[in-house]
């Protein structure tokens, strides 16, 4: 945020702490049923995965209220996808697995929907590294580019969430719907733009234009 | 039975001996029920006037595992004819009728028929089994269920040589089982099969209880098969037909998914599943911070059946 602390930043933090919180009060309060360790991994990934959805969100909600300065927010609900990620793999290595690393090697080695959690995690891990502003700013044009890695990870993430399922497949079908109007939004955007820029520029200009940048 | 002979009372007024011998329990659920109206579904399998004590215990029975804690195996079951999630069955499952549990048994036998699950109980003998139950979703538990080999069974109704398969079919109840209503996921009734050298196998057993008691609703009731050796998905619950045949049946999970549940599903830490490892499993009950256990050939019941496998390549017959 610039400068100082609004409500608004106060308040989004609160909210986004909230699903941790409300799982530790679970824990201690014995409340995650017959498989506690299972639950405490399920409930971190849900939640990496919900706020990679709403960091995917922000921009076509811009573009739909064409209400400007959400792009922080993008940022902070970006680096919530990364902690809530990152407590998933850290409940998967030394909670389920107990760091046994006998244990854990054999797991991902055999088990192909962890690989897509992999990659999905090391996109996230990238981008999250990559977030600060100065970063942001010695990256240059292609820190965009980079930063367009999240739809790697979405995908990546939503095969892992579908591939550890015996067959039950509601739930990720719901984030699959939501993750298709979104990124199908940005495609409709994508090709108006092009339609757009056909009419307006003659095409000997466009490479000049690139070249004068 | 006694009560056919009974004819100056009318039938409608004689109490089913399934209710007579629950006649505790039931009223305790009753009483329970008006006290706590949340707790009625639950009430019926919690009792400490459990059915049987001191049963024997079978010999094969595992003394060295610590069982788990009865309200975990009470509270997570994957009964996909009420719930795709494992701890919404101990609720759905009260609904289901299970009174005048009658088991038809047929095929390669000399006397097929319709019979009354209570005049099988009184033929045959009941002990307890202290097994170790490994889930394919690679969760373990560790249950005393009751029950009598299901060995015993089949000599009662006379196999034929001609048997050498035993077909297991679930009960059909669409107004109480929400799943079998929508048609969802699966082909319904839920059907498993075994070889008929696995199915007399003295580990293999038809449970009717656990920890002392009648089964709980969503663990099988009234009759369920445990193969211990095996995934858990092959220990078929409220089994109401079993068939002697002489080919191979389709079986439930194998059919929606050939490539991830063969028909053997023994459990095998080296062959994993297409998507996911069975090198390690996580047992109910253990705490936070422990690590997962390593998951054993056979479960851990290599000594007493890997001689029935013999040189079958379990890599493809999985």
């Amino acid at each position: 945020m610039p400068g100082r602390i609004s409500h608004a930043w106060m308040l989004s933090t609160v909210a986004c702490l909230l699903p941790l919180f409300v799982l530790i009060f679970n824990v201690l309060n014995d409340q995650l049923g017959a498989n506690p360790v299972q639950a405490i991994h399920v409930r971190l990934g849900d939640w990496a995965l919900r706020f990679l959805w709403i960091t995917l969100a922000i921009t076509p909600i811009q573009t739909v209220t064409k209400w400007r300065g959400m792009a922080d927010y993008r940022q902070m609900f970006g680096l919530y996808a990364f902690f809530y990620a990152s407590l998933h793999v850290l409940a998967y290595l030394f909670v389920d697995h107990a760091g046994v690393w006998s244990l854990i090697v054999v797991d991902i080695l055999e088990s192909a929907y962890v690989w897509f959690g992999v990659l999905a995690y090391m996109i996230v891990l990238l981008l999250a590294l990559t977030s600060p502003n100065a970063v942001k700013k010695r990256l240059g044009r292609s820190w965009k580019k980079l930063h367009r890695l999240i739809y790697y990870a979405a995908a990546a993430a939503i095969v892992h969430y579908f591939w550890q399922l015996k067959g039950n497949l509601f739930q990720p079908l719901f984030y699959l719907t939501i993750i298709m109007f979104l990124l199908g939004f940005r495609v409709l955007v994508w090709m108006r733009n092009r339609r757009m820029n056909r009419l307006m520029i003659p095409k000997g200009r466009v490479v000049s234009l690139e070249e004068g940048e | 039975m006694i009560i056919k002979t009974e004819k100056t009372i009318p039938t409608s007024e004689i109490t089913d001996q399934w209710v007579f011998q629950r006649r505790r329990t039931i009223i305790k659920a009753m009483m329970a029920g008006m006290l706590l109206p949340s707790a009625v579904s639950l009430a019926s399998a919690g009792s400490d006037d459990p059915r049987w004590r001191d049963l024997q215990r079978s010999p094969y029975s595992d003394d060295t595992a610590s069982l788990t804690p009865k309200r975990l195996v009470e509270n997570y079951t994957n009964y996909y004819e009420f719930s795709f999630n494992k701890e919404d069955s101990s609720d759905l499952a009260q609904h289901l009728r299970i009174d005048r549990w009658n088991i038809a048994i047929g095929g390669e036998v000399e006397k097929p028929g319709q019979y009354f699950l209570e005049d099988i109980i009184a033929k045959l003998t009941l002990k307890e089994y202290v097994y170790r139950f490994r889930c394919v979703e690679a969760w373990s538990m560790v249950v005393p269920w009751v029950g009598f080999p299901l060995a015993d069974l089949i000599k009662l109704v006379n196999p034929l040589s001609t048997a050498k398969f035993v077909k297991f079919t679930t009960l059909m109840q669409p107004d109480t089982m929400p799943k079998q209503r929508i048609k969802a996921m699966l082909d319904w009734p839920y059907v498993e099969a075994l070889r008929i050298d696995e199915a007399v196998h003295p580990l293999t057993i038809m449970a009717v209880g656990m920890y002392g008691d009648i089964l709980p609703k969503q663990n099988g009731a009234p009759l369920r098969l445990v193969v211990p050796w095996k995934y858990g998905f092959k220990s078929i619950k409220a089994v109401v037909k079993i068939e002697l045949t002489k080919t191979a049946p389709m079986t439930t999970w194998h059919a929606f998914a050939p490539n991830e549940y063969g028909f053997y599903a023994n459990v095998n830490p080296d062959v994993p599943h297409p998507r996911w490892s069975q090198s390690s499993e996580r047992r109910l009950g253990s705490g936070y911070f422990m690590p997962r256990r390593r998951t054993e050939l056979f479960n851990g019941y290599g000594e007493q059946v890997a001689a029935m496998y013999g040189d079958l390549d379990l890599r493809h017959f999985f």
